[in-house]
């Protein structure tokens, strides 16, 4: 009986609901040194002096380092893997510790000390002398003339600017009669928010540091501690326990190479770094805010004649995942909805903001808003049903990428919108909805996403597996691909009982947390690549254990391997199908032959050169109280072309959390920044304003499982894509609700309120 | 006023005594001085739900209560709902069945407040159970599987039918 496509409660569940699981906090030795961190309390400045004499003074405390201390080289962050050509490799612009600040919360010393207590005082107490410097919060604004210069190396602080040139833009606009739909669409900065803040603990053992740390991507963050403290990176061992959910902010070197460092600079005894809540909004990473400006022209049949697309990301204080971002949302816009003449131009800027990397969606939760926005208003402009509007214009089956090699094999969109539409009731609701009056009025609306599969041909990707036959016929399995909360082991394990022929995935022993010195190199969880490309190394690898397997039992059952399976854990005839010996047989023997004595192992390495696209779309409903301009989303569902599920209750759970996030970005979440001087406004989970429970309906995730050709378990993306085009769906049934276009996120009363007044419907008496 | 202070209480069913710090919070004592892993720090400052852990029957973020202040008080966390042999409560395998967990960090806080809810032996409307439950953040679930494993859990207890 085949092992996917079925909900198997999680390998690591019992453990979760006793509350067993470790965590790295849980891991700490318990003579842990304590490091806390002081945080610039400037936008922009230079750290003339640090005056540590009253700190040094509060017993307990140990050491008191600052960035007059640290090696005096600059590393990069970004979780991607290394690229061999040196013009690929991330940008190396931070010290563990920096003179120059570049916002507030820039990391500019640390307090070591015996008790959390001592250390936090230590921090109070340290003087710092500033050379303030003026600052800039607005990637346009970090452009102009005159701006304050963040970076050196970055005239105009511009990080980086890609653009493309399709077909001619300015000659197709002048063809007579085009209808023209423009607007300037804006997304805030958010951040993460998983509930476990990034922490670690680093000690020395041998000359070699240990750290163990809260993050999706042990295999690079020990290339980046390497880097970063200028030791050779088989010195560092990294060690993944579970965490407590990443979405995107702890696939970045965070504080590993500082807690790494500061480990060496007390003689190698272990120390500790745990971000407070307030750090972790402020001092890891957030999503990019982006600001798009779109044109697009219309034929008098509604098709897209021309569009441009320009958008600029506010980056932050530091490059981290960089214009990687503002890529993929820039270059969604082509293949979203194809047309042959098209303009596009990112460009991410500097800004004396948080630095902003990757989060769930990478860059496409911004780009559909702004995408999704401008299609229901050129829709409303020719005076289409928004579904309809996209049916005609958006990505036909067969529809090739050059550039991915993706292929869009089905007709994946209009069978999710299809489907949505028939869920939610669209087509009879939009109507009810086409002629309300009074307070209260409903919308309905829906938007689209495409997302790619891992990060094929940008980046390397590769996955190692390694599987071991265990005596009990048992299979122990080590994947790089890192378990984050997704489920991920789970279906590994199905996907490797499944292509053993095991009789159960229980049978296979996943060895969850990674530890570089021990788990075959992965590159971690991001990209939403993981079940994809651990699904070539799984199959790889448990092929090549079979094989060995069934040349084993050739010796002890004189059958030929080719005449031999495995099936539910048993070696089978296949002639007959008659069952020669059980695999714990198999292996005792093995282990044990005074002749041939063998451990049954294996491990492949598998380069995927290949990506695929993944789909779907959102369909929200809203009530909108115009008197008290709150917007509440009373239905929502989400459907999914996300290739065929291993897993459908995981896959279920992952999207309801993604369409979580995109209510979240949608509504209410926003981190502020005070103009006047920088500091961040509303760096806590009170004020930040994460859904809760009562913020959200019944959420509703259904799927169209269209086997992915390329992938061996016909898998594609599904980890982001459920964050994607959720806030767009609830902006365009708020402009059904109530006509009227709010082109900047969140869709909280403040804006609504503005926005309202600005429409007439509401007066401020 | 002493730095230290002796604390009796019961943990779990058992009664214990710990010099703890005053200004230590419940959360440091349960985590450090007793080892209770399952209260976990997202906040500590009583926003994220955690630590809850139940105190005399009624939840409490343990971060922002102070380990003095349970003298005489009977704590229950996660830990005390497994059974000697490791059998899991009703609550607890509804969590697993409806796949109400995923990076787990959240889930021991959740179910300890789903156990105050279900002692009441009332029966709450989805509304209800919503904003009792409002007092936990989860990122991963979109909460929707932790109040499905609630509600059923609620409907078998009072030997109902569920509506779902």
């Amino acid at each position: 009986m085949s092992k996917l496509g079925i909900s198997e409660p999680r390998i690591d569940g019992y453990d979760k609901v006793t509350g067993r699981t470790k965590y790295y906090e849980d891991r700490v030795p318990p003579d842990a040194l304590y490091v806390r961190i002081k945080h610039a309390e400037r936008a922009h400045a230079i750290v003339r002096a640090i005056d540590s004499t009253k700190a040094e003074a509060i017993p307990g405390v140990v050491k008191v380092l600052s960035c007059f201390d640290v090696p005096d080289w600059p590393f990069p962050t970004a979780g991607h893997p290394w690229s061999m050509d040196p013009g690929h490799q991330d940008v190396a612009d931070r010290q563990l510790l920096n003179r120059h600040v570049r916002y507030w919360g820039d990391d500019i010393a640390v307090v070591i000390a015996e008790t959390e207590l001592a250390a936090v005082q230590g921090v109070r107490a340290l003087e710092v002398e500033y050379e303030e410097m003026p600052f800039v919060l607005d990637a346009q604004k970090a452009m102009e003339p005159g701006a304050p210069q963040i970076h050196e190396r970055f005239p105009s602080n511009i990080l980086k600017h890609t653009s493309y040139r399709k077909g001619d833009y300015q000659s197709a606009i002048q063809t007579p009669g085009l209808v023209k739909v423009e607007g300037w669409y804006e997304t805030p900065t958010v951040q993460h928010c998983h509930i476990e803040n990034h922490g670690c603990f680093a000690y020395m053992e041998n000359g070699r540091i240990t750290v163990v740390s809260s993050t999706q991507i042990p295999h690079i963050v020990r290339r980046i501690v390497g880097q970063a403290l200028g030791r050779p990176w088989a010195d560092i061992q990294i060690i993944k326990p579970y965490i407590g959910g990443g979405f995107g902010n702890k696939q970045d070197a965070l504080y590993e190479p500082l807690c790494a460092w500061c480990c060496t600079q007390v003689g190698g005894r272990p120390v500790r770094i745990d971000c407070a809540r307030e750090e972790t909004f402020v001092s890891n990473r957030v999503r990019h805010a982006i600001r798009f400006h779109i044109v697009t022209w219309l034929r008098p049949n509604a098709t897209i004649a021309a569009r441009k697309v320009e958008l600029w990301s506010n980056q932050g204080a530091y490059a981290s995942h960089g214009h990687s971002i503002a890529a993929k949302a820039v270059n969604s816009f082509p293949q979203h909805y194809p047309c042959d003449n098209m303009e596009g131009d990112a460009w991410t800027v500097y800004t004396n903001r948080p630095a902003a990397g990757a989060m769930r969606g990478y860059g496409m939760p911004q780009a559909s808003f702004a995408d999704e926005s401008n299609i229901d208003d050129c829709a409303a402009a020719m005076g289409m049903d928004p579904m309809e509007f996209r049916q005609l214009n958006i990505m036909p089956q067969g529809f090739h990428d050059s550039f991915s090699g993706n292929t869009n094999y089905y007709d994946s969109y209009r069978e999710c919108m299809a489907k949505g539409a028939a869920l939610i009731d669209y087509a009879r609701k939009r109507e009810e909805y086409s002629h309300q009056s009074g307070n209260l009025r409903r919308g309905i609306g829906v938007a689209t996403f495409w997302y790619n599969t891992a990060v094929y041909p940008i980046s390397l990707e590769t996955s190692s597996n390694r599987m071991l036959l265990n005596l009990d016929g048992t299979v122990t399995m080590q994947c790089g691909e890192t378990e984050i909360g997704q489920g991920a082991d789970t279906a590994f394990a199905q996907m490797a009982a499944e292509a053993l022929g095991l009789a159960s995935y229980r049978d296979v022993h996943v060895v969850s947390c990674q530890d570089t010195d021990i788990t075959p190199t992965g590159l971690g969880a991001y990209a939403s690549r993981q079940t994809y490309v651990a699904g070539f190394s799984i199959r790889q690898t448990a092929e090549l254990l079979k094989e060995k397997i069934l040349n084993y039992a050739q010796s002890l059952t004189r059958q030929s391997p080719a005449c031999m399976d495995i099936v539910d854990g048993v070696i089978v005839r296949k002639t007959d199908g008659s069952a020669l010996m059980g695999l714990q047989e198999l292996a005792m023997t093995a282990q044990y032959n005074p002749v041939h004595s063998e451990h049954l192992t294996a491990e492949s390495s598998y380069t995927i050169r290949n990506n695929a696209y993944s789909f779907g779309c959102s369909f929200a409903e809203v009530e909108v109280d115009l008197a008290l301009c709150k917007a509440q989303v009373i239905r929502m569902v989400n459907v999914h072309d996300c290739g065929s599920l291993i897993n459908p209750a995981l896959a279920e759970a992952q999207v309801h959390g993604g369409m979580s996030m995109a209510i979240g970005f949608g509504l209410s979440e926003q981190l502020l920044f005070d103009e006047k001087t920088g500091r961040p406004l509303n760096n806590n989970l009170l004020d930040y304003k994460l859904s809760t429970c009562m913020d959200h309906p019944n959420l509703e995730a259904s799927f169209i499982e269209n086997p992915e050709p390329s992938s061996p378990y016909g898998t594609k993306a599904l980890g982001e894509p459920p964050a994607c085009s959720g806030a767009p769906a609830i902006r365009n049934a708020i402009l059904q609700a109530t006509g009227v276009a709010i082109d900047q996120l969140p869709l909280n009363p403040h804006r609504l309120f503005a926005e309202f007044t600005k429409a007439g419907l509401i007066h401020d008496s | 006023m002493s730095q230290y202070k002796l604390v009796h209480c019961n943990i779990n069913g058992r009664d214990v005594e710990k010099m703890v710090d005053v200004r230590a919070s419940l959360t440091d004592m349960l985590r450090n001085d007793f080892r209770l892993l399952s209260v976990k720090k997202g906040c500590e400052v009583g926003e994220c739900g955690a630590c809850n852990v139940l105190i005399d029957g009624e939840a409490f973020n343990a971060c922002i209560y102070l380990a003095v202040w349970a003298e005489g008080k009977h704590i229950r966390t996660l830990e005390g709902l497994t059974g000697p042999n490791g059998e899991l409560s009703d609550i607890q395998q509804a969590f697993l069945d409806e796949t109400a967990v995923q990076c787990g960090f959240c889930t021991p806080g959740f179910i300890m407040t789903a156990v105050e809810i279900l002692e009441t032996g009332k029966l709450y409307t989805d509304d209800e159970l919503r904003k009792l439950l409002s007092g936990h953040l989860c990122r991963c679930t979109g909460y929707e599987n932790i109040l499905r494993a609630v509600k059923k859990t609620m409907y078998r207890r009072l030997g109902k039918q569920i509506d779902f």
